[in-house]
């Protein structure tokens, strides 16, 4: 399985990610040889296998909906790269 | 050409729960300042991890359960993957594939008949925070980060805009009722997507799905909703297609506009939540649940109109919300079956108008039930006549004071005295002599005028029937 | 006694002294600083040093002890791998990310060492996120191996292995997800254990792959192992995969020397030992094994877990795929790296993590953000957690016959720095021992084993869910039986 540019591409738009043509010329050659070997996978016939979808059998792991009280405020926004009116700020968010 | 609309609506609705969907953090942020109820959990910190609120499980299995759900015995939380700055995490924390509950269904009334509309399912996810627009930038509140979201999807069953309509109000008074959601549209705990579509009448072949957002009242749901049929159907019509894409409904202008798509892709990579182990949802549980649920509206307003002999009309408006049929029914209880109709006068009547008014809810009126029949009372024990009643009762309904008080206050109570009222009738006969001559020389109407310089000379408090008598003897006894 | 001796003391020994009032935990806490402040420009263990917070708890540690308040880890001086939060300490995760980022809250682990009146040196070096063998993916610096500066400590708790191993503290903690504890241990010569998933609560560990994550020791000893999993381990509210089960007292059957491992049942995979594994790894590893036969074990040397082999795949399937949603929420808005230098919200997002992020981390987002996408979610994610319920049973299986499986804990001692840097997949090969233990769940401990070349080699205990007590025992038998763990590296 080899994967294109645009595949690339199209992976790192969904990741939120900004690459540059090197790096995404490399990760398209590195992505597809780490891809190559996944398909020892193929080799099992899984059909009637359940997926593992946790590592231990825990269930029903709830919480009373009990109120404890919040951070302050400047703890919030203590580590905000950018902030005003005691709010985060970032670029205009188009509707 | 006929057409027929398809219309399907998704409906997300805040939770009434104390604290938040996966951590302790108060729920009710609607008057916090911003950045208050936030915690490194909501906050979408690293390394901490989300804790399921019972509670929150709960209130979505009630209203699967009034909605006529199935509840499978496994469900899971599964990520839900996309990019916005008012989603902390980068992901929703949601349900994909195992939801509490589908296969549910409600019914409206369409046209006078009974229409049963299928519900999708009900799940569980987490809100996002809430952002704020500027000249050329943004700012985010976290508050409302994490606060337990329930979503209900229709089928794409409503086939007019009036459906959509009936549906929505359907659902809210079931959620209120059951007190899981406050239903509050224009706040935003509330909200509803449309997906609205046409094709030919008979087809089964769909024209391009049209989702609408922005959607923030039940006039702006019915309103964008007869918008669209009226544009998809000019556009079908001048042999035109309608393409698939989200509008939003601009309420200013009363139309809907083509959204840009806040996704580059449609391609959330849903899997199941690491952090959070599967439920198995104990059958006794549910049971438990199910045998706590409260009258539903369709029943009690079938109740009402039997136990009380009201009409479809009253006990429709009635049963609308819970706290209104419970006001009605501790009115009812208080003062006897057989003045339900009166009760359901007063409350359909002069309350509701000054509920209106002032904007709020029966519930958080100043007058009690118990008030309320203190006040009928008066009235029928002859103590207040029904104009009277009414200032009363305006007053009552600002001030929060008893009936009594206020009667006593304003010496508002009827004037009963024979010799009262014969005092003032001799008074307004001596005072309008030409009114008396006209009565002895055979104008009715006469009777009438003198009738109001009685009332008007005690404040309206005289009792009329006694004014007219003894006005009759009166003028009858001066002619002897 | 001598500086140099302190810094190599166990828990153990120093908590004598400090119980004796030979030693204070100033004195102690002085002795590692100072050490740390003469070998870190050749380790590069350490990303942050804590020291006027480290002489604090001191202080306060030798005021308890001076009340007879003394707990085992009372006052001993302990280095925190980055990924773990500390209130008020910056947690960087060694990225460029997080470079700045202090957290207000402490993880659970941390709490519970505060509670014993540990004293914390500082935090340590790693590959960035935990994403690495090497700790050369460090956004910051590359740590190096005390018993060869030329090369690796391993990864991606190198930090902490080194230190230890070096002397710079008496004990630390580390993070393994697919072996960054075992590893880096063995490769350092020191002991590191990774918990039973649930067992040791994740709060406050910085998520790489939430279902594979554990926190666990990194000590000198297994008697140390031991004592820290005493205070470690347990439940946790705030940690719904968390169990509720009843802690042991770990240390309860290590304080007999020459223990017999009588009735113990030890299968050795051969899938383990492939054939391209360093021919004196494999001599060290059956040396060691004969050691435990030799100390009472049946030893089953024909065991064979033919699905090893798909391992690696359904690791690095299910590791990234939960680590690009981990990693999702580094957008520059909250906290950390923020690149503004750009046209439009999401432009904003897609710079700050093209900058913020390294080549490692990067590609491990990419590789996940594929495996789960529309069209090869099935292929992929789907078909990974499938054989993982294979491997799972094909564990649970062994386990029926066996107390325990031994193992090397890498298929090569310590690489040389650079040597795979441009070779991500060798690099993953480099844990093809210990991944599968934790798509199962596991527990295993790695212990000293031997040398080879001068360099250590690691052992592998791999137990049953939640036994790391019987771990610990063989562990514990076999190194009263050895003296590897004794030896230190020159520096």
């Amino acid at each position: 399985m080899k994967l294109s540019h645009q595949q690339v591409e199209h992976i790192a738009r969904l990741a939120r990610l900004g690459l540059s043509a090197e790096e995404r010329d490399k990760f398209s050659l590195q992505l597809s040889d780490i891809l190559k070997n996944f398909e020892v996978l193929n080799e099992l016939n899984t059909a009637d296998v359940m997926p593992a979808t946790h590592s231990i059998p825990l269930q029903n792991v709830f919480r009373e909906d009990e109120e404890a009280s919040s951070y302050s405020q400047d703890e919030v926004l203590a580590n905000a790269p950018r902030k005003e009116e005691n709010c985060f700020k970032v670029k205009a968010i188009l509707e | 050409m006929t057409y027929e609309t398809v219309i399907g609506l998704e409906v997300h609705a805040q939770l009434l729960t104390r604290s938040k969907m996966f951590c302790s953090c108060n729920a009710d942020y609607a008057s916090a300042p911003p950045n208050t109820h936030v915690c490194p959990v909501c906050l979408g910190m690293p390394g901490v991890l989300p804790v399921i609120n019972k509670k929150a499980v709960e209130y979505t299995i009630m209203t699967a359960l009034a909605l006529n759900c199935t509840i499978p015995e496994y469900t899971k939380f599964d990520r839900k993957n996309y990019s916005y700055p008012d989603l902390v995490k980068g992901y929703q924390i949601s349900q994909y594939d195992y939801p509490i509950s589908e296969h549910g269904w409600l019914t409206i009334d369409s046209n006078g008949a009974k229409k049963k509309i299928n519900i999708t399912r009900v799940h569980l996810e987490e809100d996002v925070a809430k952002s704020q627009h500027r000249e050329g930038y943004s700012l985010i509140d976290m508050n409302r980060s994490g606060v337990p979201l329930m979503e209900t999807v229709s089928e794409p069953e409503m086939r007019s805009p009036e459906e959509a309509r009936d549906y929505l109000v359907k659902l809210r008074s079931i959620l209120r009722y059951l007190g899981v959601s406050n239903g509050n549209m224009e706040e935003g705990s509330f909200r509803c997507d449309a997906n609205i579509s046409l094709r030919p009448s008979g087809s089964t072949e769909l024209g391009g799905k049209v989702e609408l957002k922005n959607l923030n009242s039940f006039k702006a749901v019915y309103q964008a909703l007869q918008y669209e049929v009226k544009r998809q159907t000019a556009v079908l019509e001048e042999g035109g297609t309608i393409a698939q894409e989200t509008r939003g409904w601009a309420d200013d202008k009363g139309i809907t506009v083509t959204q840009r798509s806040k996704e580059y892709a449609n391609d959330y990579r849903y899997f199941p939540e690491p952090d959070l182990p599967p439920l198995f949802l104990d059958r006794a549980w549910i049971k438990e649940i199910h045998d706590g649920l409260p009258e539903l509206p369709e029943a009690r307003k079938e109740r009402f109109m039997t136990q009380y002999c009201l009409s479809l009309s009253d006990a429709s408006i009635l049963t609308s919300s819970r706290t209104m049929a419970d006001y009605f029914e501790d009115s009812v209880r208080l003062m006897g079956p057989d003045r339900a109709k009166l009760i359901s006068n007063w409350i359909q009547g002069d309350f509701s108008r000054l509920l209106n008014a002032v904007g709020i809810e029966i519930e958080s009126a100043k007058i009690s039930p118990e008030e309320l029949v203190e006040m009928l009372t008066l009235v029928d024990k002859g103590t207040l006549n029904g104009p009277a009643a009414k200032v009363v009762f305006e007053e009552m309904f600002h001030t929060g004071k008893k009936a009594s008080a206020i009667v006593e206050e304003k010496k508002l109570s009827q004037i009963s005295d024979a010799a009262e009222i014969k005092k003032e009738v001799q008074q307004a006969m001596s005072g309008n002599p030409r009114a008396v001559s006209d009565y002895r020389s055979g104008k009715e109407s006469a009777l009438a005028f003198l009738t109001g310089q009685v009332m008007r000379a005690t404040r309206g408090r005289a009792n009329p029937s006694l004014v007219r008598e003894i006005l009759i003897e009166e003028l009858r006894n001066s002619q002897e | 006694m001598r500086d140099d001796k302190l810094c190599q003391l166990t828990i153990h020994e120093a908590h004598e002294l400090l119980g004796q009032k030979k030693l204070s935990s100033l004195e102690l806490t002085m002795a590692l600083l100072q050490r740390i402040n003469e070998v870190e420009d050749k380790i590069h263990a350490c990303v942050t040093i804590t020291e006027d917070i480290a002489l604090e708890q001191a202080r306060q540690a030798d005021e308890h002890i001076s009340r007879g308040e003394i707990t085992p880890l009372t006052g001993i001086p302990v280095l925190v791998k980055d990924v773990i939060c500390t209130r008020g300490i910056r947690t960087t995760c060694s990225s460029k990310m997080l470079e700045n980022f202090v957290p207000p809250y402490d993880a659970t682990v941390v709490e519970k060492l505060k509670a014993q009146k540990a004293v914390i040196l500082g935090k340590t070096n790693m590959d960035e996120f935990a994403m690495g063998s090497s700790t050369e993916h460090s956004a910051f610096f590359p740590s190096h191996n005390p018993w060869d500066v030329e090369r690796v400590p391993g990864g991606s708790s190198g930090g902490s292995t080194a230190a230890t191993s070096a002397g710079e503290a008496i004990y630390a903690l580390g993070s393994d997800t697919g072996g960054s504890i075992r590893q880096p241990a063995g490769f350092c010569g020191v002991v590191g254990l990774k918990p039973t998933y649930g067992r040791v609560s994740r709060f406050g560990l910085v998520a790489f792959a939430s279902s594979l994550d554990q926190i666990g020791p990194i000590t000198r000893d297994v008697t140390d192992c031991a004592l820290v999993m005493n205070v470690i381990a347990g439940h946790d509210s705030r940690d719904s995969s968390s169990v509720p089960h009843v802690v042991p007292d770990y240390t309860k059957n290590l304080n007999s020397r020459g223990r017999s491992l009588k009735g113990t049942v030890i299968g050795v995979p051969r899938e383990y030992f492939p054939d391209n594994m360093q021919g004196e790894i494999k001599t060290a590893l059956v040396a060691a094994i004969n050691r435990l036969q030799e100390l009472g074990a049946t030893v089953d040397w024909e065991v064979s877990l033919p699905h090893t082999r798909y391992a690696l795949a359904v690791y690095y399937i299910l590791a990234p795929s939960e680590a690009s949603a981990n990693l999702a929420r580094y957008d520059g808005v909250k906290y950390g790296f923020s690149e503004q230098n750009a046209g439009s919200v999401i432009e904003a997002t897609e710079k700050t993590r093209q900058f913020g992020f390294g080549a490692e981390v990067k590609r491990r987002i990419m590789l996940g953000t594929y495996a789960l996408s529309a069209g090869y979610y099935d292929a992929y994610y789907l078909k990974a957690q499938k054989v993982r319920t294979l491997i799972k049973q094909e564990f649970e299986q062994a386990f029926e016959k066996y107390d325990a499986l031994v193992t090397p804990t890498s298929p090569t001692v310590a690489f040389k720095l650079g040597e795979k840097m441009e070779d991500p997949l060798q690099m993953y090969l480099s844990d093809v021992c210990t991944l599968p233990i934790n798509i199962a769940g596991l527990p295993a401990i790695s212990v000293p084993a031997g040398f080879v070349q001068n360099l250590p080699v690691g052992m592998q205990i791999i137990g049953k869910p939640f036994d790391e007590t019987t771990l610990l025992d063989i562990a514990f038998a076999y190194e009263q039986a050895t003296s590897w763990h004794e030896r230190k590296p020159m520096l």
